[in-house]
C-alpha cells in the first residue's frame, strides 16, 4: 500500500463534454505540487473531483490505498482532504476565532453539542490559539472576517483548512485577488506548512508557483500534458507554446 | 461602569432576570389586558422559533404555521381525550411539531430559495386541508373545543387570565434560555456557519443537509410549544392555526425587530402586536396600512431591524463629530 494520494484514469464528463480525461496523478506525503493550465483546462474540476464536490464518471481516487472516489464531501474531509477556495467563502459575519473554531469542533466531533458554550472547550481553544499564532492572526482574533484585508482573509482561509488537520491540502488559487504587495503573506504561509503535509497548489501566478512548487503538472483540455520539476516545465517548448508563452522564455 | 456583567454566563443570567422583571411588571401594570399579553408572549415564542430557523440558520420559510398548527392540534387532541394537564399538552405539541418538521424537513431541506419557500407554504396548506378533511378527529372547520385541567394538578386557569399569563411567561423564559444556550453552543455556531456559507460548511466536513434537518426539527418543536400554548390559552383549535397569514405575520415581526439575535424576535413581536392592537381599535379596516407603513420605514431606515437603531444612531453621531 503506497502512502499519499493516487489517482488512476480519473475522468469526468458533463453529457458529451469531457472536462477530465484519464488523469493519472500522485501526491506523496510532503509533496509540493502545482497544477497549472490555461483557463478552462479543468483545474478546478480536478480539485472538485478530489474533494467530492463532483462525482467522477470513471477512474479511482485512493488515499493511502483506500478507495475514496465514491465518498461525499464531508467524508473526504474526514478522510484527510481539505481545500481552500478560489473565491473566499469564509463566514464573513463570524470572527476570525469563530471561523477557525468551527472546523476544529467539526474535526473533533464536538459540533453536535448543544448545552456547552462553543468557546468553553479548552482543548479546542488551545488549538485555535496555536493556529492563529502560526499565521500571525492573533491580533485579529475578535475581528469580523468581513472586516479583514483580503490578504488576511486568504490566510484565514488557509488556517481554516489546516484546522481540519488534513493530509492532503488543495490550495485553489491562494493568491487570487491578493494585492502584489501582500503576496509574501501567502508564500510565507505556504513555506510554513507542516513538512509531511501534501500540498497541491492550483495557481495562475507563475512567480508564486515557481517559488513554492517542487513539481508542476500541466493540465490542458482536461488531460495532463506534462509533469516535471519547475525548471523542466519552464524549458518545455510545448508548455511554453501552449501556456506560458514566449514572455517566459 | 456598565450594569451588564462581562462574564457571559452572568450576563445571560442578568438578561433572564431582567426579562422576568419586565414580565412581572407587565403582569401588575396591565391586570385587565392579561389575555392580550398572553397572546403576545405566545407569539414571541413562535417568532423566537422562527428566528432560530431563519435568522440564525438561514432557512427561508413561509410555512412556519404548519409547525405551530401541529403543536396546537396535538395539545388540543390530548386535552379532548382526557389528557388535559397543560404541561403534558405542551410536551405533546412539541413532539408532534418536531415530528412534522422532521418528516417535512427530510425533503424541504434538500431545496433552497424560492423552491423552499413554495414548498413550506405547500406543507402548511396540506396540513390545513387534512385538519379540515378528518373532521371526526379534528372537528373539521369548527375545530376542537377543549377544557384544560390545572397545571401540575394545582394551578387552575382563571377568568382574568392570571395563571395563563404566568404559565406562558415561564414558558417564554424557558424557551429563551434554551435558545441562548443553543446558539452559543457548537451546534448553534454551526447553524450560524450554515447561514453564512453552506459551501464552506461542507468543505469543513459538516453534513449540512442533516444539520439543517436537525435545526428545522428543533425549531419545529419550539413552534409546537407556541401552538400548544395558544390552544390551551384560547381553549380552541381550528384550521385557522395553519393560516398563511400567521407565518407571514411572524416573518414581519422578525424583520421588524431584527433577525438572528433573539431580542429582535421579542421586540418585533411586541411592537407589531401592540401597533396592531391599537391600530385595529382605531380603524378596524385599515390597520394593515399602519403596519405596512411601519415595516416600510424600518426596512428603509434600519434594514437590520428596530434593535439595530441604537447602533445606527451611534454610528451617525460618530460620523457627525
Amino acid at each position: 500500500m503506497s502512502a499519499g494520494l493516487q489517482i488512476r484514469g480519473l475522468s469526468k464528463s458533463f453529457g458529451g463534454l469531457a472536462v477530465a480525461r484519464e488523469i493519472n496523478f500522485d501526491l506523496a506525503p510532503g509533496d509540493r505540487k502545482a497544477l497549472i493550465g490555461p483557463n478552462g483546462a479543468g483545474k478546478s474540476t480536478f480539485a472538485n473531483l478530489l474533494t467530492g464536490a463532483l462525482t467522477p464518471s470513471a477512474g479511482e481516487i485512493r488515499l493511502d490505498g483506500r478507495d475514496i472516489g465514491r465518498l461525499g464531501e464531508a467524508a473526504r474531509v474526514k478522510a484527510g482532504i481539505a481545500k481552500t477556495f478560489q473565491i473566499t467563502t469564509l463566514f464573513q459575519d463570524l470572527t476570525v476565532r469563530e471561523n477557525i473554531l468551527l472546523p476544529v469542533l467539526e474535526r473533533r466531533g464536538a459540533a453536535l453539542r448543544m448545552f456547552r458554550r462553543a468557546d468553553a472547550d479548552a482543548q479546542a481553544n488551545a488549538e485555535v490559539e496555536a493556529l492563529m499564532a502560526q499565521f500571525k492572526l492573533n491580533p485579529f482574533a475578535e475581528v469580523r472576517v468581513g472586516d479583514l484585508a483580503y490578504g488576511q482573509q486568504r490566510l484565514v482561509e488557509m488556517t481554516v483548512a489546516l484546522a481540519l488537520k488534513p493530509r492532503i491540502l488543495i490550495l485553489d488559487e491562494p493568491a487570487a485577488g491578493v494585492p502584489t504587495g501582500e503576496n509574501h503573506l501567502i508564500t510565507d504561509a505556504i513555506a510554513a506548512l507542516p513538512a509531511d503535509l501534501s500540498v497541491l497548489i492550483i495557481e495562475h501566478d507563475m512567480a508564486l508557483v515557481f517559488k513554492v512548487a517542487r513539481a508542476i503538472v500541466v493540465l490542458v483540455a482536461g488531460a495532463i500534458l506534462v509533469e516535471g520539476a519547475p525548471r523542466e516545465i519552464a524549458a518545455n517548448p510545448r508548455v511554453r507554446d501552449l501556456y506560458l508563452g514566449s514572455r517566459h522564455g | 461602569m456598565s450594569l451588564i456583567p462581562r462574564d457571559r454566563r452572568l450576563r445571560d443570567l442578568a438578561i433572564l432576570l431582567g426579562m422576568a422583571l419586565v414580565l412581572t411588571a407587565a403582569f401588575y401594570a396591565f391586570p385587565d389586558n392579561l389575555a392580550f399579553a398572553t397572546r403576545v408572549i405566545i407569539m414571541m415564542i413562535f417568532v423566537l422559533s422562527l428566528d432560530f430557523v431563519l435568522g440564525v440558520a438561514g432557512v427561508s420559510t413561509l410555512g412556519h404555521s404548519a409547525l405551530f398548527g401541529a403543536g396546537a392540534y396535538a395539545a388540543g387532541l390530548c386535552a379532548a381525550h382526557g389528557w388535559n394537564e397543560p404541561l403534558l399538552g405542551v410536551v405533546a405539541g412539541a413532539a408532534a411539531a418536531a415530528f412534522v418538521a422532521l418528516l417535512s424537513g427530510l425533503f424541504l431541506m434538500r431545496t433552497r430559495g424560492l423552491t423552499l419557500l413554495m414548498l413550506t407554504i405547500a406543507v402548511t396548506e396540506v396540513l390545513g386541508e387534512l385538519a379540515n378533511k378528518f373532521s371526526d378527529i379534528t372537528g373539521g372547520a369548527d375545530g376542537l373545543d377543549i377544557v384544560m385541567g390545572p397545571i401540575l394538578g394545582v394551578f387552575k386557569f382563571d377568568f382574568r387570565g392570571q395563571v395563563g399569563y404566568v404559565y406562558a411567561a415561564c414558558m417564554l423564559l424557558l424557551v429563551f434560555a434554551f435558545l441562548r444556550i443553543l446558539i452559543a453552543s457548537p451546534f448553534g455556531l454551526a447553524a450560524r456557519g450554515i447561514k453564512e456559507s453552506p459551501a464552506r460548511m461542507r468543505a469543513i466536513g459538516a453534513p449540512v443537509y442533516w444539520r439543517l434537518v436537525a435545526i428545522y426539527t428543533l425549531g419545529g418543536a419550539l413552534a409546537g410549544i407556541a401552538g400548544a400554548l395558544s390552544a390551551q390559552s384560547t381553549s380552541l383549535v381550528s384550521p385557522a392555526v395553519f393560516d398563511f397569514q400567521l407565518s407571514a405575520n411572524a416573518l414581519i415581526m422578525l424583520i421588524l425587530g431584527g433577525a438572528g439575535r433573539l431580542y429582535g424576535a421579542l421586540f418585533g413581536t411586541l411592537v407589531f402586536m401592540s401597533v396592531h392592537e391599537v391600530a385595529a381599535s382605531v380603524d378596524p379596516f385599515n390597520w394593515l396600512f399602519i403596519i405596512g407603513a411601519l415595516l416600510l420605514a424600518v426596512v428603509y431606515v434600519a434594514p437590520a431591524g428596530l434593535l439595530s437603531l441604537p447602533d445606527l444612531v451611534k454610528r451617525q453621531l460618530r460620523f457627525s463629530r
